[in-house]
């Protein structure tokens, strides 16, 4: 210690000062951080379900990464056999809350299957699947395709070429089989929606009749296989081809079982993919737990980005845990570092494959939930007509991006995350501009859902309804 | 002191070492190494040749996951587990340091608020999923047991009651756990509603599907066992006056003990494989789940790790044979002694 007395300079009064006001801005900022202590939460111990895939990744780097336990949150995570099994066990309560389709929580509380309140408040990822068939079929599809300079097919492979594989099947009588892996999944919609482009009719649901099978006046038979079964399926001959989220359409051709013909994100750039979702009971009971859940979750989806993807390999080995999805690292790593492997050896770039927080990823758009409620309507999920104001209902009691904003806000009141990185929560309405990057063209504005609905050439329209 | 100790040898099922015993004791060494060479190089020779043909074989078989693993890449996978094991125990540790440094700095805020230490969050490693595996079928032979045994020796004394239950045994005996697992999931599913359980759900689920499999061996033995007492014995029971309890459990119960035991090792064997079956199916925790797991992953290590899996199913299984088997041995005491 020194005993010299100083006399107090210009610059060391400057310096106090701005001491001062630092520190009472830290004070203010930890006051507004008040309401969010980890003793707040009201249910410390957690358990969440998932389904092994890619896009389960928010959900582990936040357990790995102690998000969770910043916000005194202490999770098990827990894979679970199939997407019913899930959702059952989050109704009944068993699971806290899980890795869910995007179209569970809105399938559930239409009452289409299983009847819940089930909301969300985070979207976990964008893209992520791809639409993979089997040897046999893919040989076939070859002789009719174009090919490039150096022999590959040209990507992405059109539904038109495969309509005429498929005519070829049913002129030898053979049905042709195809997996998705639930009937409110993204995959059931997506590969719905490639089929439809290339003119075939993947089928009707009559729910009225009570068919669930959604197979009327079908072109393609679709039916439903857990994720990480369809490899093993398709090797049996049981499905000639499926729709499904990484790595399960990569380990179809480590195993040389099989080819991708086109991943989601050339059906439409950045589709909504999984969600993370709660009952709404649970919500009412556990708000202040909901809202730490999506604090550690968004840092999760910001870390899995950051820097164009720098932690995209320590991902891809976080999750090849085998308590997480298991598979090799080799094949999650193909996927999740932005590229995509089409077939043995022909690896392309899709850097957008696996999107988990740019481009607004973890918002929770109300145009995302009403795209997914017109692909219910299109196949006849959603039996007869409802009018635009029903969709717009539907979304908002499902869909929550207040709970999103207010989790955000704390995270930039703490400091962990900056204004910027997320839409601006005073002027966002959760509608996206009209979107025009679909593969067939037609552009989706989710304000007038059945203008949408009625622009299609396949599927129900209007007042159809199936007899 | 020889004989004693070779009899408590036998008794325990370490018949191998036996010879051993006589040998270190001068009892005729030249018969006592042939014993040896019989009891233990036999064993060893067939395998090692079984070994050797899986060794061989394994790699002509192509799988999508890979050529089949050999005995030297179960091997390794077994060391993989044991390492994963001791990894996942050091992060245990550090999520409870983490924990208290946590609590501190709430009860630093608030020294009213209420802490608690919360059990690790962790996967659970290959022992925690073995001792599960082991905790619940002790659980649902405990229970098959409870009933199975007071039933039996109902149906045992009773002409009626053996002529009354006897369907019923014949129909649900030969039910397989799988088409139990559906029924028994709902009604628990139904019944069992607590907002605190003090069992998961599963637990119970697994333990009731091992309860109504395992005990049809243990109800049929112990219904046959009292029904083929010796008269001579219900005679003097009879001449005796002895009461109804003092009767069972004087004279029923011990002249049957050695057949109830005989239908407790087949249950329990019964048991174990069935809950296997019921982890896999119902993906409750245990060594089902993990082989499922496995499967479903589809890794170049999972088919490795399915086979230690089997070896440890098989191993365990045997293990609670021996001991049910020493347990009979010593509660027949008297009877069929060498």
């Amino acid at each position: 210690m020194t005993h010299q007395v100083q006399k107090p300079s210009h610059s060391a009064i400057k310096s106090a000062i701005r001491g001062i006001v630092a520190s009472t801005l830290i004070a203010v900022g930890a006051m507004n951080a008040a309401h969010a202590l980890p003793e707040d939460v009201e249910k410390p111990d957690l358990k969440f379900g998932f389904i092994k895939l890619t896009d389960m990744a928010p959900l582990a780097v936040a357990y790995e990464k102690g998000y969770f336990e910043e916000e005194g949150l202490y999770v098990t995570l827990e894979a679970q056999a199939n997407w019913k099994v899930l959702l059952d066990r989050v109704i009944s309560g068993e699971l806290d809350g899980a890795h869910m389709l995007a179209g569970q929580p809105l399938g559930a509380t239409i009452g289409y299957g299983t009847k819940a309140h089930v909301i969300t408040a985070f979207s976990m990822d964008l893209n992520g699947n791809g639409i993979t068939v089997s040897n046999e079929v893919m040989e076939k599809l070859k002789k009719k395709l174009p090919l490039q300079p150096d022999g590959k097919p040209v990507h992405p492979i059109q539904a038109k070429y495969l309509k005429e594989v498929v005519d070829d099947y049913k002129k030898e009588g053979k049905p042709f089989k195809m997996g998705m892996v639930f009937p409110v999944s993204t995959h059931n919609y997506e590969l719905r929606y490639y089929l439809a482009s290339g003119g075939m009719n993947p089928g009707y649901y009559a729910p009225k009749k009570g068919d669930t099978a959604g197979t009327i006046s079908a072109d393609v038979l679709l039916s439903v296989t857990p994720p990480p079964q369809m490899p093993a399926t398709m090797e049996a001959g049981t499905i000639y081809g499926y729709c499904v989220g990484e790595p399960w359409n990569q380990q179809a051709v480590f195993k040389g079982i099989g080819a991708p013909i086109i991943t989601d994100y050339e059906i439409q750039t950045n589709n909504p993919e999984k969600v993370f979702g709660v009952t709404k009971e649970w919500n009412d009971k556990y708000p202040n737990t909901h809202k730490a859940v999506v604090k550690a979750m968004i840092r999760a989806a910001y870390w899995l980005d950051a820097d164009n993807n720098k932690n995209r390999k320590e991902a891809a080995k976080m999750i090849s845990a085998s308590n997480y999805v298991g598979a090799d690292y080799k094949v999650i790593a193909n996927s999740m570092t932005g590229t995509f492997e089409y077939e043995k050896g022909d690896v392309r770039q899709v850097p957008d494959f696996n999107v988990f927080f740019r481009y607004n990823a973890t918002y929770p758009y109300y145009s995302d939930a009403i795209w997914y409620l017109t692909q219910m309507r299109r196949w006849g999920q959603i039996a007869e007509f409802k009018p635009d104001s029903w969709y717009m209902e539907t979304a908002k009691s499902v869909y929550r991006p207040d709970i999103y904003a207010e989790a955000a806000k704390e995270l930039i009141a703490e400091g962990k995350m900056k204004a910027s990185d997320f839409p601006d929560f005073a002027t966002e309405t959760g509608f996206k501009p009209a979107q025009d990057d679909f593969l067939d063209g037609i552009v989706y504005d989710g304000s007038k859902p059945n203008a949408y609905i009625d622009s299609f050439k396949i599927g129900l329209k209007g007042k159809d309804e199936i007899k | 002191m020889l004989n004693a100790t070779a009899n408590f040898l036998n008794k325990t099922g370490l018949t191998w070492f036996v010879p051993f015993v006589r040998l270190v004791q001068g009892d005729d060494p030249s018969a006592q190494i042939k014993n040896i060479l019989m009891m233990i190089g036999v064993p060893i020779i067939a395998m090692a040749l079984f070994l050797g043909v899986w060794h061989v074989a394994a790699s002509g078989v192509q799988t999508s996951l890979g050529a089949i693993p050999g005995p030297a890449q179960v091997w390794e996978e077994a060391i993989g587990l044991i390492d994963e094991h001791h990894a996942e125990r050091e992060k245990a540790v550090a999520f409870y340091e983490r924990q208290e440094k946590r609590n501190a700095a709430i009860l630093e805020r608030n020294p009213q608020a209420e802490v608690s230490i919360r059990p690790y969050t962790g996967k659970p490693t290959y022992f925690d999923q073995i001792v599960t595996s082991l905790y619940t079928v002790f659980t649902g032979f405990a229970i098959g047991t409870l009933i199975a045994v007071p039933l039996g020796i109902l149906c045992g004394l009773s002409k009626m009651v053996q002529t009354a239950v006897n369907p019923l045994i014949q129909i649900f005996r030969p039910v397989s756990p799988l088409a139990w697992l559906p029924i028994v999931t709902l009604v628990v599913s139904a019944v069992y509603v607590s907002a605190d359980p003090m069992f998961s759900k599963s637990f119970i689920v697994s333990a009731i599907t091992v309860t109504l499999c395992s005990l049809w061996p243990t109800l049929i033995n112990t219904a046959v066992g009292v029904a083929s007492i010796d008269k001579d014995l219900i005679n003097v029971a009879k001449v005796l006056r002895l009461s109804w309890w003092t009767k069972v459990t004087k004279i029923v119960l011990p002249s049957s003990l050695k057949l109830i035991f005989t239908g407790l090792r087949l249950s329990l064997g019964v048991g174990w494989m069935v809950l296997i079956a019921a982890e896999m199916l119902a993906q409750n925790p245990g060594l089902g789940k993990f082989v499922w797991d496995e499967f479903q992953n589809g890794s170049s290590h999972s088919l490795g790790r399915i086979m230690v899996a089997v070896f440890t199913i098989g191993f365990v299984g045997f293990l609670l044979d021996r001991i049910m088997h020493t347990l009979q041995l010593l509660v027949s005491f008297g009877e069929n002694e060498q």
